[in-house]
């Protein structure tokens, strides 16, 4: 399963990909909903890690527009209740994630993504 | 018995065979889970709080299912799909990716409250192909410097391999100093030959105020090989119940006294032979 958390924090690492290369877009995605459980602490840390924006334009790609576009100032606890939803909820089974800058596609099957590189793509 | 990393690349020798047995197999878990603990210990959390680690190497998910118990939250790469799919099969919370770690990563940086990985570093030493990009020590820097830039300021990378040589530490510690990493070597048990582990503790930032940790002395009695203790036990009743039955010659001189005291016919006269040591039977 590809979370949003992780989808977060990952960019394109093929060789000489090293602008533009973040967030991956999501192709084709088949999601899935699980539960898990809240922990607010550890949302509070993790916001500063988070690039707000691609978070947000994921989410509402993927058809879940429940978070503001401007990250709020103070985190009450409705909202870090949607933020959960969002970040350790819902994962992608199926799909693709498409580098913005040099089109490598990694594809997602049975929720992991193949990261792996050709020989001649290895920085 | 030789070193699997010298028999084929982990992607092919972690088939489905090899997965499952290794994922079966309850010495393997107990070991891991022990490691697991331990890298734990050196990773050095602060106790109750939820971090987000990486496991690198995470096979099926022994060790990751450790982090779930604890409470905290993970990815896994992994370069066997086999060993994916039973990670799979056991739902492990984590993300898991199928990633060549001497590819380097791919994570923004200072992603990461920290890294583990137990038992996967030796399978980056070996070259599988003649290209410039699969040589150990390209794919060390590739895997260092990527991991470095992954974890955020400051935090540790706790990395638990089986070196062959001391020249393989040199060159792995080399690389990660080159990559950025402070910290060193924690060698656990080092003079026994099973329980020995040695521990790669790396640190980002923290401004040199951070002590690699003590390796643990030997006095290990958890660390043995299953049933080992009650062989010892057994081996130890066994001696002493021999031992009862030979006794010097005063208490066979006295017992006789005492049976002749109370009237017991046939009790054998004393002589010089009484309560001798015999010979050795061999």
């Amino acid at each position: 399963m590809v979370r949003l958390i992780t989808h977060n924090l990952l960019a394109c690492h093929a060789k000489g990909c090293t602008s533009n290369n973040f967030p991956l877009q999501l192709k084709d995605v088949q999601l899935e909903q699980r539960e898990a459980e809240f922990n607010p602490d550890f949302l509070r840390r993790f916001m500063p890690k988070l690039d707000w924006g691609a978070l947000v334009d994921t989410a509402r790609q993927l058809g879940d527009d429940s978070l503001p576009l401007e990250q709020p100032e103070m985190f009450d606890d409705d909202f870090l209740r949607k933020l959960h939803h969002v970040l350790l909820e819902v994962s992608v089974e199926e799909g693709a994630m498409v580098c913005p800058n040099c089109s490598h596609i990694y594809p997602i099957s049975n929720g992991i993504p193949n990261m792996l590189l050709a020989e001649n793509e290895i920085g | 018995m030789s070193r699997p990393e010298l028999v084929a690349p982990p992607e092919i020798y972690y088939g489905d065979t090899e997965a499952s047995k290794y994922t079966q197999n309850t010495r393997i878990q107990q070991i891991q889970a022990e490691m697991t603990y331990r890298a734990m210990e050196l990773l050095n959390i602060p106790e109750g709080e939820t971090a987000f680690l990486l496991d690198i190497g995470c096979g099926s998910g022994l060790s990751g299912e450790i982090l779930d118990e604890e409470g905290h939250i993970w990815a896994g790469v992994d370069v066997s799909p086999s060993m994916l799919e039973i990670a799979l099969e056991r739902e492990v919370e984590g993300d898991l990716f199928l990633q060549d770690i001497g590819q380097g990563f791919g994570f923004r940086p200072g992603s990461f409250d920290g890294a583990i990985s137990i038992s996967v570093l030796q399978w980056l030493l070996n070259a599988e192909t003649s290209h410039p990009t699969s040589s150990p020590p390209h794919r060390l820097t590739r895997f260092f410097t990527t991991l470095h830039s992954a974890l955020k300021n400051p935090s540790r990378a706790i990395l638990q391999f089986y070196p062959t040589s001391d020249d393989q530490i040199q060159l792995i510690t080399s690389i990660a100093q080159k990559a950025g990493f402070g910290g060193g070597i924690v060698v656990d048990y080092p003079n026994s030959k099973k329980a020995r582990k040695v521990f790669l503790c790396l640190f980002v930032g923290g401004g040199g105020g951070q002590q690699v940790p003590q390796g643990l002395a030997d006095e290990g009695g958890d660390e043995r090989v299953q049933f080992e203790r009650r062989r010892d036990r057994e081996t130890k009743r066994k001696k002493s119940a021999k031992s009862k039955h030979t006794q010097d010659k005063d208490w066979v001189l006295k017992k006789k006294d005492l049976y002749r005291k109370r009237g017991k016919e046939g009790v054998p006269r004393d002589s010089k032979y009484t309560a001798r040591t015999r010979k050795p039977v061999f």
